[in-house]
C-alpha cells in the first residue's frame, strides 16, 4: 500500500500544494488505484525552497516541486508501474544526513487532521504511561534525568522548573505552552504545530500532570493562521474522544486546553508578557521575582514553556529520561529545530542534535552560500543573537558556547549572510527591530535603543565618528544590565557582536566613507552623480 | 455613553460579535480574543466599536484602546481596497525586501503604513510571516507571493489595481 503525502504547510501552499493534493487525489481514480495508494496531506518535511514537496512511502521517496502534473506521473509510474521517477526526485542527500528528527519525527507522515494517524504512530501512549502507571514525581524525576532545557531561547532545566510548579500551592496552576514565535526568520515552531499539533497536546498534558494544572494555554501568533487552525481542530478532536477533559483515561486528572491568540507584539513572548496579554492587557513585561511559578496567571503558579520543549516530554516519558540524556552533549541535551535560511542553497526547517557545530548546519546540511558569492556571517538568535564570524563556524551549537560567543541560541532562528550584506546595516535592521518592538515599559530599552539605532543611521549615512564606536559598546552594555526584560537585555546583541567580530566595517564606513558590502551611502552616491 | 447610543449599525456583524463576547461570559480578559474577532467582523476597529466593547465588557475605554494601539495586528483606520504586506523578517531583509517595499512605494504612490490617496491600496511592513525559506515574501490581499520579485509584484498590483506602472525613473 502506497501512501503519498503532500506537504500542506504554510511554506508549500503558496506554491501550489492544495491543487497537487487534488491532481493527486484525481489521478488515483482515474488509474483506478484506490486500493493500493492513499494520499494525505501532511506537515513540514523540511525542504522548504523546494516545495510543494512529497513523501512516497513505503521507502521514504522524497519528490520535490511536484506540480499537478508531475503528481499524475509518479501515480502512473511510482504507484501502478512500481518504479520511482528519478528525475523528480529530491537530489541533496547531505540536507538530511546530520538532522536527527525526534520532535519532528511524525513531520510529513501523518495527517495533522488526523488524532488517528497520531495515535497510529504512538502517540498518547505516553500520557496514558504517565497517568496510569507514574506518579507526578516520577514524571519530574524522567524529565530533570533528560536534561532538557527550555527551548524558548533561555535554556532554564526545563524539569527543575516543572518541580518548582509543582511544589507551588494551588489548585488553581496554569499550564501556557508558548508559540509566540516573534523571532523574525524563524519558523520552527509553526512548523511544528502545523505538521505535529498533538504532540504540543500531549506534552503539554503531561507538564500539567506532573506540576497540577487543570487548565492550560496554547499562547500562539495572530500571523499563523493555518497552525492556528490546526491547533483549533486538534484540541476540538482530543476533547471530543476523551483525551483531555474530565477524567482523562478514567483517572482522577482533568485538564482543559484553550488557544488564545497574540496579535503582533514581539515582546509577547517574554514569559511575564505573555501572561499578560492572556489576561487581556497590554502585554509588557513585569519585573520578577516574583517568578510565573509562583505567581503567574492571575496571580497563581504558572508553568510557561516553548512548545519546542513541551513536545519532547512524551519522548522522554516513552523511552525514559536516561535514553533522553545521551543525545546532543552533556550540557545540552536532546535535538534543537531551527529555520536555516538566507543566502543559503537549501534554506528550509531542521532538527540536528545539540553540539553539532556550525559548519556542518551552513555547509554540509545547508550546501553553503550560492555561487559566486562569499560566506560572511552566520546570524543565530534572532535580534537577542549576534552574528558569528567565518572564524567561529567551528562552534558548536549549544547553549553556553553561543552565549560566550555573544550570541544566543533563541527559539531557533540560524540566517546566512553573504558578502552582499553589511554588518552595520545588519545591526541597524535589528537594533529598529527592537525599538519598534519596545513595550516602552523602562528607560534604558525605550530612550537607549533608540539612540543606538539613531548613532547606526548616522554611521551608514556617512555620519559618524570613531567615538561612536566607543558609546554604542557603553551604551549597549549599559541597556543589558539595566533592562527589565529579555527583550531590553538582548536587544543590543546585534551590534555588540558586529562590534566584536566585524569592527573594520565600522570602521571603514566612519573613516573612509565607504560600505565594504556596497548596501550604504547608495543614496548620496546617486546625489553625487546626478549634480 | 450607554450601548444604545453607540452607533454601532445593527447587523448580522453585531450579533455575531455579541455571540463572541457571549461565549467568553463577557470575560475581560477576553478583550484580545474579542477585539481579534471584531476586527475580522468589520475588517478595523474604529472608535465606536471600541466603546461598543468598553461598554459590553465592563472596561474603561482607554483600556481597550491602549490594547488595541499596542498590537500590530489590530487596525484602528480603515485599510484600502487592497492590502499589501512586505515581509520585513530577517531572511526576507537579507534577500531583498527593502528594494521591493521602495519600488511599490515609489510606483504606486503609497508610503508604508498610509494607504493611498484614492484609498485603493495599503502598504504595511510586517515582521515575519513565518514562510522564511521562500523569502522575500510579499502578501497580497492574504495571498503570500513567495520568492517575490519587484517585477512580480508590480505585476500583481497593477492588474489588481488596472493601471499602469509608471517607468521607474
Amino acid at each position: 500500500m502506497h501512501r503519498i503525502n503532500v506537504c500542506c504547510s504554510s511554506g508549500c501552499v503558496p506554491f501550489g500544494a492544495l491543487k497537487v493534493l487534488k491532481a493527486f487525489e484525481d489521478a488515483v481514480r482515474e488509474f483506478n488505484v484506490e486500493g493500493k495508494c492513499k494520499v494525505a496531506r501532511t506537515g513540514c518535511i523540511g525542504t522548504c525552497y523546494v516545495g510543494p514537496a512529497v513523501l512516497v512511502e513505503p521507502g521514504d521517496y522524497l519528490y520535490q516541486s511536484v506540480t499537478p502534473e508531475t503528481a499524475y506521473e509518479i501515480i502512473r509510474e511510482h504507484v501502478v508501474d512500481e518504479k520511482p521517477v528519478k528525475h523528480l526526485l529530491y537530489a541533496n542527500e547531505g540536507f538530511f544526513k546530520k538532522q536527527l528528527r525526534l520532535v519532528l519525527r511524525n513531520a510529513g507522515k501523518i495527517d495533522p487532521f488526523r488524532v488517528e494517524d497520531y495515535i497510529a504512530f504512538g502517540g498518547y501512549s505516553a500520557l496514558l504511561k504517565a497517568l496510569t502507571s507514574m506518579n507526578p514525581l516520577e514524571v519530574i524525576e524522567n524529565v530533570i534525568t533528560s536534561g532538557l532545557r527550555g527551548r524558548g531561547g533561555a535554556g532554564f532545566p526545563a524539569g527543575l522548573k516543572l518541580s518548582f510548579v509543582a511544589k507551588a500551592p494551588g489548585p488553581p496552576k496554569y499550564i501556557v505552552a508558548n508559540l509566540d514565535e516573534g523571532d523574525p526568520g524563524v519558523f520552527a515552531n509553526r512548523t511544528l504545530a502545523e505538521a505535529d499539533p498533538h504532540s504540543i497536546i500531549e506534552g503539554m498534558t503531561i507538564a500539567a500532570y506532573a506540576v497540577g494544572a487543570e487548565q492550560g494555554y496554547i499562547y500562539i501568533r495572530g500571523e499563523y493562521p493555518l497552525a492556528v487552525q490546526t491547533l483549533r481542530k486538534a484540541i476540538d478532536h482530543v476533547g471530543s474522544i476523551g483525551l483531555i477533559g474530565r477524567n482523562i483515561f478514567e483517572t482522577s486528572f482533568s485538564f482543559n486546553v484553550e488557544l488564545r491568540l497574540g496579535a503582533g507584539a514581539f515582546v509577547a513572548g517574554e514569559e511575564t508578557a505573555i501572561l499578560a496579554s492572556i489576561e487581556g492587557r497590554r502585554a509588557m513585561p513585569r519585573p520578577r521575582p516574583p517568578y510565573p511559578a509562583s505567581s503567574g496567571l492571575w496571580g497563581k503558579p504558572t508553568l510557561i514553556n516553548n512548545v519546542e520543549t513541551l513536545a519532547n516530554i512524551p519522548l522522554i516519558i516513552l523511552n525514559g529520561g536516561a535514553w533522553f540524556s545521551k543525545i546532543g552533549m552533556p550540557s545540552c541535551t536532546g535535538t534543537k529545530c531551527f529555520s536555516l535560511t538566507g543566502k543559503i542553497k537549501n534554506p528550509g526547517l531542521i532538527e540536528v542534535p545539540m553540539g553539532i557545530t556550525l559548519r556542518d548546519v551552513v555547509f554540509n546540511i545547508g550546501d553553503g552560500v550560492p555561487e559566486g558569492r562569499k560566506f560572511k556571517t552566520v546570524q543565530v538568535g534572532g535580534p537577542s543573537g549576534g552574528c558569528l564570524p567565518v572564524e567561529l563556524l567551528d562552534l558548536s551549537i549549544d547553549y553556553d558556547s553561543l552565549t560566550k560567543a555573544g550570541a544566543i541560541m533563541g527559539s531557533g532562528g540560524i540566517v546566512v549572510m553573504d558578502d552582499e550584506s553589511c554588518m552595520v546595516d545588519t545591526a541597524k535592521f535589528f537594533t529598529e527591530f527592537c525599538v519598534d518592538e519596545s513595550c516602552g515599559k523602562c528607560t534604558p530599552c525605550r530612550i537607549g535603543l533608540f539612540k543606538m539605532y539613531k548613532v547606526l543611521e548616522g554611521i551608514t549615512c556617512g555620519e559618524g565618528t570613531l567615538e561612536d564606536l566607543t558609546q554604542l559598546e557603553d551604551l549597549g552594555n549599559f541597556i543589558k544590565e539595566a533592562s527589565l526584560c529579555g527583550l531590553g537585555q538582548t536587544g543590543p546583541n546585534p551590534v555588540l557582536t558586529t562590534l566584536r567580530y566585524f569592527r573594520d566595517e565600522y570602521i571603514s564606513h566612519i573613516v573612509e566613507r565607504k560600505c565594504p558590502a556596497g548596501k550604504c551611502f547608495k543614496a548620496q552616491r546617486k546625489e553625487e552623480v546626478e549634480t | 455613553m450607554e450601548i444604545s447610543q453607540i452607533a454601532l449599525k445593527s447587523d448580522k456583524r453585531q450579533l455575531m460579535l455579541e455571540a463572541a463576547m457571549k461565549q467568553h461570559q463577557y470575560r475581560k480578559d477576553s478583550l484580545i480574543e474579542i477585539l481579534n474577532t471584531a476586527q475580522e467582523l468589520y475588517g478595523y476597529l474604529d472608535k465606536d466599536l471600541l466603546l461598543y466593547i468598553s461598554r459590553s465588557l465592563h472596561l474603561p475605554s482607554s483600556h481597550v484602546y491602549g490594547v488595541a494601539s499596542f498590537y500590530n495586528l489590530f487596525k484602528l483606520r480603515k485599510p484600502g481596497v487592497h492590502m499589501v504586506n512586505v515581509c520585513m523578517g530577517t531572511a526576507c531583509y537579507v534577500k531583498g525586501a527593502e528594494e521591493i517595499l521602495s519600488a511599490i512605494e515609489r510606483e504606486f504612490n503609497v508610503r508604508r503604513g498610509e494607504t493611498n490617496v484614492n484609498n485603493r491600496l495599503s502598504l504595511f511592513v510586517t515582521r515575519c510571516i513565518g514562510a522564511c525559506a521562500m523569502a522575500p515574501n510579499v502578501i497580497v490581499n492574504g495571498e503570500v507571493i513567495g520568492k517575490a520579485t519587484k517585477e512580480v509584484v508590480a505585476n500583481s498590483l497593477s492588474a489588481l489595481l488596472e493601471v499602469r506602472i509608471v517607468e521607474a525613473r
